[in-house]
């Protein structure tokens, strides 16, 4: 029998899978502008990303295989994270000591601009706070998903994947 | 408990007038457009009756029509499933807890001359499958009706808040709650005749052509006689044995998601899942939208068996999931107080000293589901035990046409895949009924085609090499 991996013991990628089953984008890239990084490194029949990219950068070659991005075409336009089905979808862009991650935000409430934020990691543990900077809300999205921009320290960057958002 | 806010569904536009239904003689204040098992659940009356000879507890299970967990007396009259059974005003509602007993003064359904709907193609039921069946049977040419027991057309979809997979051609990236509606409109467009709280009791051969016998809100019999049938009945969701496994507060999956989602009704306050295939993942996704804590998800597997992009969601919310872990019990008096579970080893034996326990008021089962057949079963379509598609199931060919001449199955009732398999099976069988109805033109093969292929790439990553393995078995040319 097959070793089965860790994410599919536990349900998260840790960071050393992500780079082996997706790779990351380089840090120039990185601080170009924002740059799509889809975390689903299983087969399974969805194209959705594939299907709204503007420039063709997420590279399928039948409709069971795991998207790859080509971090050169992306133009970090977001529509792949508001589009997704399963979520897997984000954004990354370092911007000097800060980085900026753009994730889905499917549960109540959604946070304002400006709005500070607590961020979680995969597993869900708060891992600091950030501030959110966008905030593309569900009526506007592409995929019925409302999208969130969150600014934090650059090495949460690869860490934080949700937000919890806490009110008085 | 009712929601009043949520992130993806707005409930206000389901909940119709108030009115007063009696429990026990108490008044309760529901919703029109609520079933009874809602509207008490809303209330929070959990134990629906007790067992006659043991006079265990028992509460909602399915939701759907489909166990009888939920047999109430309502209006006097006994085994009325409240759980597909709408609230009117003024409404009598007690506990069965004796042997039932019809009261003298009611009189059984007439057989003598019901309406009969005559059309070239019947479809039992409104789910994905066979609302895709009735659309394009329709479109190939066909004079359709279709009946459903539920009183909402959908089917599972109306209670699925998540993007469905695929490609977009095939609704990818619209969630099911739309695509119920999107599919129900399409219907109505194409003014195709739709019976709903209507149960298909029978399903019999008149000739060459076939009739199915209706019951249509418990009472009124009606006949639908076509020239050939659609069977997309669905399934039912599977049982585990674990001590308690009837305490009410106990659940099947899409009871849980038929309260939450489809009524906007609090299942519980603290949930224990047991089961990370897509189904436990969603489930868990969707009851931390809601509000409602998940304190994990157990399974007997050592992997995850969904879609990891399920799993990688609620675990970055902070819901564990126990891979090799099974539920070794229920506790509780009258209803779920605890759930206690144990580590499994390589052997499947329990790890000893291994018991966690967790404070649930809600145990969810998500641990398979099995094809709805019985109408299949009864009129004489040859069945087969087939593991790898959910159980025992029809033989059927590429056209979805069963051992019997005429009579298609699509969707769940064929095998347990999921919702855009299913859409594709129904648009297969559909036009397959029209074709054999002798009402479509034979260009229609085409489409057939088209959609085959559509269903066989969909089906060629991993995730669908258990299905194929089964097919296998149960298609023949």
């Amino acid at each position: 029998m097959n070793e089965i991996p860790h994410y599919l013991r536990e349900g998260y990628l840790t960071v050393e899978e992500l780079k082996k089953y997706i790779g990351l984008p380089s840090e120039e890239r990185l601080r170009q502008r924002p740059v799509a990084v889809p975390e689903c490194p299983q087969e399974i029949p969805c194209t959705p990303c594939k299907e709204v990219c503007p420039t063709n950068a997420v590279l399928m070659e039948h409709p069971n295989a795991v998207p790859l991005v080509d971090y050169e075409k992306c133009i970090g336009c977001s529509l792949c994270v508001q589009i997704c089905p399963g979520l897997a979808f984000f954004m990354v862009h370092y911007i000097g000591d800060k980085a900026r991650v753009t994730m889905p935000h499917e549960v109540l409430p959604v946070p304002e601009v400006g709005e500070e934020v607590i961020l979680l990691n995969r597993v869900g543990e708060e891992v600091g706070t950030g501030k959110v900077v966008t905030v593309i809300p569900r009526e506007k999205s592409k995929g019925d998903t409302p999208i969130i921009t969150v600014e934090m320290p650059v090495e949460l960057a690869w860490e934080v994947r949700a937000v919890k958002v806490v009110r008085e | 408990m009712r929601f009043t806010e949520h992130p993806i569904l707005d409930f206000e536009r389901v909940r119709g007038r108030e009115v007063t239904i009696y429990f026990e003689g108490k008044p309760i204040k529901v919703y029109e457009g609520e079933t009874i098992a809602t509207a008490l659940h809303a209330a929070g009356i959990r134990i629906f009756q007790h067992s006659t000879k043991k006079h265990r507890p028992r509460g909602l299970f399915c939701a759907i029509g489909k166990c009888s967990s939920c047999l109430m007396k309502v209006n006097g009259i006994p085994n009325v499933r409240t759980c597909i059974t709408l609230v009117e005003e003024g409404m009598q509602i007690e506990r069965q807890d004796e042997k039932p007993v019809l009261p003298k003064t009611s009189k059984p359904p007439k057989w003598k001359e019901p309406p009969r709907i005559e059309a070239d193609v019947v479809v039992i039921g409104g789910g994905p499958a066979g609302m895709m069946a009735a659309i394009n049977a329709s479109d190939a040419g066909a004079k359709v009706v279709l009946l459903d027991e539920n009183p909402m057309l959908g089917g599972q979809l109306v209670k699925q808040t998540h993007k469905f997979f695929g490609k977009r051609e095939q609704f990818a990236g619209v969630r099911g709650i739309k695509i119920a509606e999107i599919l129900s409109e399409e219907l109505k467009k194409r003014d195709i005749e739709v019976f709903l709280e209507t149960s298909a009791i029978m399903l019999l051969q008149d000739g060459d052509e076939k009739l199915v016998v209706g019951v249509r809100k418990n009472k009124e019999l009606v006949e639908f006689k076509g020239k050939t049938v659609v069977v997309a009945t669905g399934a039912m969701e599977r049982m585990i044995p674990f001590e308690n496994n009837d305490l009410p507060g106990v659940y099947g999956a899409g009871a849980i998601q038929t309260l939450m989602n489809t009524y906007g009704v609090k299942p519980g306050d603290r949930v224990l899942i047991v089961g990370a295939g897509n189904v436990g993942l969603i489930l868990a996704y969707q009851l931390y939208q809601a509000g409602v804590k998940v304190e994990a998800i157990v399974e007997a597997m050592p992997k995850i068996g969904g879609y990891f992009v399920h799993a990688a969601k609620v675990r970055r919310l902070g819901i564990p999931i126990l891979t090799r872990h099974t539920i070794l019990r229920a506790e509780g008096k009258e209803k779920v107080e605890r759930a206690v579970v144990a580590q499994l080893d390589e052997n499947w034996n329990v790890v000893p000293g291994s018991e966690k326990v967790f404070e649930v008021d809600v145990i969810a089962l998500a641990v398979g589901l099995r094809p709805s057949i019985e109408l299949l079963h009864q009129v004489g379509c040859q069945i087969k035990y087939v593991p790898e598609l959910g159980g025992h199931v029809v033989i059927r060919d590429s056209r979805m046409e069963t051992t019997i001449k005429g009579i298609f199955v699509a969707g769940d009732s064929a095998e347990i895949e999921e919702a855009t398999t299913a859409m594709l099976e129904g648009k297969i069988a559909g036009i397959g009924a029209a074709l054999a109805a002798g009402v479509a033109s034979p260009g229609w093969l085409k489409e057939v085609e088209k959609t085959q292929r559509e269903l066989e790439e969909f089906r060629s990553g991993p995730f669908g090499r258990k299905v194929l393995e089964g097919l296998k078995k149960v298609v023949v040319e």
